[in-house]
């Protein structure tokens, strides 16, 4: 089982996400060979012209989307820490939806089945990461993002010590 | 829309949209993802469009106080470096684009503090100096009211200048505006007109149909203080010293609108003598007026533009690998004509004929009075005959 340090997850630097859905295409694009942003495994939310992030599965730890399900049809994977769907079991009812704080799993509009981001296992590469023009996108575990939170508050800290 | 009391219309897609060309088409995708973060965009990408109001106030080709002048003495105060040093808070992409262009203002102090919204170049200039206006707080707010009103901030600004300059001409009176003191440069006559204008209350009611239809219902020679091409308020080009545009606009279906014609480009980038009106202009104006119709019809963003390297054979590539549908630059040419000629056919069926492609009366009547390179540029009947 992937320890939860080690467990990688798409992460959008608020700072820098400017909202403009790139991700949202390329993903469809990569999953469905189509351009359809309801489709896509990744999803900007615009709170104001400010505040814009996007968002998808994090591969938590005791995933409550997994324990959610009453007919077993999600699992994580032991080895990437994936959420796993088996299509034959799932019949939309949409506990996992209700389950996720992220809104990071979702009904697809045709199938009729959840879908959640899978890092873009048969790409080698999440699609959205290589794609976003802001570099808001990055790979990381929970230690790397403390990490960068730390060296940008410390930054912070001493821009605001320059200052006075 | 209004007459349904209609504000607004949403729509969203739910089908995938899949090129024809695929491959090819991800390939240009990304190319053009290149291009957008090059020297194509880099003024859309970093003072973006509110830089035009140092450039166009030192060539004297600024509108300002509603036509009276075409030099703004206060434009330091509310320049495009200063909105971006003092307000902009952060720059967004639209959806699906790679380039970085709109520019979100905060106010951080003050009345308005917290106040938040987008701003151009024609909406600052059309609430600022157009209405003699130097204070940015003033322009942000009036700019937050159109954006929540649901009315167009460069009417807006027009309206508002036209209702000022006919309160200093006696046209309108302190009485007739409830009580607004409309003095050009008045931050607060801003703000209560636009209000007026949202609600249509008292003047409002009038001034919201644009100046053209309110100057004909105030009357007293209100019209030749209204500037608009048929019907629609004019733009931050001042025509009397732009003549490329002059014509252009004066041309253009829809009237004064600049992002209708871009013709003012030739004029302010020096390709031409823009006090001259010669022969051969014509030529410049209509196959502008192509590219701009076909630009519109492929949905492509007019910031961008400049992206398209090879212009017409670009859009012509771009929309063979998304349509499957072969198309030659000079083809799609034809299809700018063809939609610009449309146009015109609905224009005439309408009621609008070639007594319609004229100016603004100040335009026409008014020199620029402002000492300086272009003083006593005016476009006379002549020159656009």
């Amino acid at each position: 089982m992937v320890k939860i340090h080690e467990r990688k997850f798409v992460s959008a630097d608020p700072e820098k996400c400017v909202g403009c859905g790139i991700c949202e295409y390329i993903c469809s694009w990569t999953k469905e060979k189509g351009f359809n942003p309801l489709k896509s495994r990744i999803r900007v939310v615009r709170v104001n012209q400010l505040a814009n992030m996007a968002v998808t599965c994090r591969r938590c730890e005791d995933p409550p989307c997994v324990a959610a399900c009453p007919r077993d049809a999600l699992t994580q994977s032991e080895e990437t820490g994936t959420i796993l769907l088996d299509m034959d079991k799932c019949n939309g009812c949409g506990w996992c939806i209700e389950a996720c704080d992220y809104g990071a799993i979702m009904l697809h509009p045709e199938t009729k089945v959840v879908h959640v981001c899978d890092l873009c296992k048969d790409e080698g590469e999440p699609q959205c990461i290589k794609w976003c023009p802001e570099e808001a996108l990055t790979l990381v575990t929970s230690d790397v993002l403390a990490q960068k939170a730390r060296i940008s508050a410390v930054k912070k800290l001493f821009q605001q010590a320059k200052k006075k | 829309m209004g007459s349904k009391n209609l504000k607004a219309i949403a729509v969203r897609g739910t089908h995938d949209i899949k090129p024809a060309k695929p491959d090819q088409f991800i390939e240009m995708v990304q190319e053009f993802h290149e291009r957008m973060k090059g020297p194509a965009t880099q003024k859309y990408r970093t003072l973006g469009t509110t830089e035009n109001i140092l450039v166009h106030n030192q060539l004297h080709c600024m509108p300002t106080r509603n036509y009276n002048n075409a030099h703004f003495e206060d434009a330091e105060k509310v320049s495009g470096e200063l909105l971006n040093e003092k307000y902009v808070a952060k720059i967004i992409g639209c959806n699906s684009c790679a380039m970085r262009c709109e520019h979100e203002t905060v106010i951080p102090e003050g009345p308005y503090k917290g106040t938040m919204t987008r701003i151009e170049y024609e909406t600052l200039w059309a609430l600022g100096p157009y209405c003699g206006i130097n204070r940015l707080d003033t322009i942000i707010k009036g700019m937050e009211l159109c954006n929540y009103y649901g009315i167009d901030a460069i009417s807006a600004g027009v309206i508002v200048a036209f209702t000022m300059d006919c309160y200093e001409n006696n046209i309108l009176t302190k009485k007739d505006l409830d009580g607004i003191e409309a003095n050009f440069g008045n931050p607060e006559a801003l703000i209560q007109l636009l209000e007026k204008i949202g609600k249509r209350e008292g003047i409002g009611d009038t001034l919201a149909n644009g100046v053209r239809t309110a100057a004909q219902k105030i009357g007293k020679g209100a019209e030749k203080l209204a500037q608009h091409i048929k019907g629609l308020e004019v733009t931050g080009y001042d025509l009397r010293c732009l003549k490329t545009a002059a014509l252009g606009f004066a041309v253009s279906f829809r009237g004064a609108d600049h992002n209708r014609h871009g013709a003012y480009a030739f004029d302010v980038k020096g390709k031409v003598n823009r006090l001259k009106a010669e022969k051969g202009r014509g030529k410049m104006v209509s196959d502008m007026e192509d590219t701009y119709a076909l630009i519109d019809s492929l949905i492509i963003c007019k910031f961008s533009r400049g992206t398209y390297y090879k212009g017409l054979e670009d859009m012509a590539k771009l929309y063979n690998l998304v349509t499957g549908i072969d198309i030659t630059a000079e083809e799609l040419k034809k299809s700018g004509e063809r939609v610009n000629t449309v146009a015109r056919l609905i224009n005439i069926r309408e009621g609008l004929g070639r007594k319609d492609d004229t100016l603004p009366w100040k335009v026409m009547n008014v020199p620029i009075p402002d000492e300086g390179p272009v003083k006593g540029a005016v476009v006379t009947q002549k020159e656009l005959a």
